[in-house]
């Protein structure tokens, strides 16, 4: 029995060849936790069952170390305008509190990241980038910043981050021991929305964010309160049904979501709107930003799109396994997987525009023998309201 | 369910079962544990023959995709029609329940003991 295709996602690598390890691995030691590296971290793929944990997220909730993402602070009077060239979308349109999705692109239109910013206050920002591009993002940003009154600081090493996903996600931030000071409390505190808070004398940032399809928190908490943080969680939860969860339930969770992830669905090749990111460049922003112009002018004609495809019985096209249409290759799978949820096949895929109507069938090269597959509208799971 | 002291082992992460000129094949727990939940099995016809070494089958997880070797050449007997259906039971009882195929041969290759396949899985 040899491994032939591994698809726990390992992005691309720009960080430096010594191996990284969270301020919570003791703790996943202690659990049992299998690890996995991503981009330079060895982080806790699964602990028992990634089906179990995906399911336990899905119907309960699941506690997520995720302390490899790295954390930029924005600060300065011209924050907001600095943001607005940066990156793609439109940041200084937040409110106080806020959290938005957005792009960090290149001059030519391509993808250096995906990240999720924060605004803490009228003049700070927070900037969250992916762990394999924690460098190439601060380089961009800080020489980016040059001419506006603003510091860029990469204190990614200050922080560790704990995601609580799943329905009951609230319930137990609520019954949590020693997490106190909420500036907003929890059941008013909106989705992409965060709020300050204290745990046991030590400040943190919870956003009402999470990258599985649930409801759920990312908890921003320096690196020394990481270890409490996480055991008071856990025993707020247990009786709630939360289980530690890993990479490969993170996985399976946003592909059912339809997230993209960086060095699957995005990278530098990749226009924004191909990926069906298409709104969230700010092209009608004031002024010029980052890949403006090369995004105006647009990918070229025929340039391959992103669409979901769902396929029958057990057997997932997985990354990197190619699409056809009769005996024409129409496109490639970017992320597969048999949806534990939805309980049949699920991928996302570039595909020619041609075949990317919802509706059209297709065929996924599943080593050597064809597999059919529809195109579906994405995303392939959505929590009920 | 076999004592693992009993069975033979391959590089590739298989046990073996010899009786008479019948080998049962499956997965060690440690291949079940790296692929992780196990959710789709492919295992040879019966009436097929196989050679040793070459692929003969598919396990598939969540995550990754294993390839099953025939770790002797000769003709599958029986395949293991309950995993087919129920392919978590490699995950939950890998040397017993969870076993794959049984091969009848008529030369048996040199294969690992259980302490050589250890000290290869360095577990």
């Amino acid at each position: 029995m040899t491994d032939v295709s591994n698809s726990e996602a390992s992005s691309a690598d720009s960080s430096p060849a010594a191996v990284r390890y969270s301020p919570l691995h003791s703790i996943h030691e202690q659990l049992g936790a299998a690890f996995t590296d991503f981009a330079g971290w060895m982080m806790p793929v699964r602990y028992s069952s990634d089906l179990a944990e995906h399911h336990a997220v899905r119907t309960a909730a699941g506690i997520f170390d995720i302390s490899h993402m790295a954390e930029i602070h924005v600060r300065g009077a011209e924050a907001g305008a600095f943001l607005d060239f940066a990156l793609a979308g439109k940041l200084s349109g937040i409110a106080l509190a806020q959290a938005k999705y957005s792009l960090l692109l290149n001059e030519a239109g391509g993808i250096i990241d995906d990240l999720v910013t924060y605004r803490l206050a009228d003049d700070h920002f927070l900037v969250v980038a992916n762990a394999g591009n924690r460098f190439a993002a601060a380089a961009a940003l800080l020489e980016r910043a040059e001419g506006f009154d603003v510091a860029v600081t990469d204190d990614s090493d200050e922080y560790a981050l704990i995601a609580v996903q799943g329905p009951v996600s609230r319930a137990i931030l609520e019954v949590t021991a020693g997490l106190t000071g909420f500036a907003t409390p929890l059941d008013e505190l909106k989705y992409y929305r965060e709020t300050a808070a204290i745990f046991n004398g030590t400040d943190l940032i919870i956003g009402r964010t999470g990258y599985t399809g649930e409801d759920g928190f990312e908890l921003y908490i320096h690196v020394d309160a990481a270890a409490p943080l996480w055991a008071a969680l856990t025993v707020a939860g247990e009786p709630l049904g939360l289980v530690p969860a890993g990479l490969a339930c993170r996985d399976t969770l946003r592909l059912e979501a339809g997230m993209p992830l960086y060095g699957h669905e995005l990278n530098l090749n990749t226009f924004p709107v191909q990926a069906g990111l298409g709104r969230v460049v700010a092209l009608s922003k004031e002024g010029d930003f980052v890949g403006r112009a090369a995004i105006e002018e647009g990918p070229d004609a025929g340039a391959r799109v992103l669409v979901g495809l769902a396929a029958e019985g057990r057997r997932a096209g997985r990354a990197d396994y190619l699409l056809f249409s009769g005996d024409t290759e129409v496109g490639v799978i970017t992320s597969g997987a048999l949806s534990p949820t939805l309980g049949h096949p699920i991928a996302m895929a570039y595909v020619d525009p041609a075949v990317s109507e919802i509706g059209t069938e297709l065929h996924i090269d599943v080593r050597g023998s064809r597999i059919a597959a529809s195109v579906v509208s994405l995303p392939f799971y959505k929590r009920e309201a | 369910m076999a004592e693992k002291s009993e069975l033979q082992y391959t590089a590739e992460h298989e046990w073996v079962l010899v009786d008479g000129n019948v080998a049962t094949i499956g997965i060690t727990d440690f291949a079940a544990g790296k692929l992780g939940d196990i959710v789709f099995v492919d295992l040879p016809k019966v009436g097929s023959s196989v050679a040793e070494g070459k692929i003969v089958g598919e396990i598939e997880s969540t995550k990754s995709v294993g390839e099953l070797f025939a770790p002797v050449s000769g003709t599958v007997v029986e395949a293991n029609d309950a995993v087919s259906n129920s392919p978590e039971l490699v995950n939950s009882d890998p040397f017993g329940e969870g076993w794959l195929v049984k091969i009848e041969f008529s030369e048996l290759p040199s294969m690992l003991s259980l302490d050589e396949y250890t000290a290869l899985t360095g577990e």
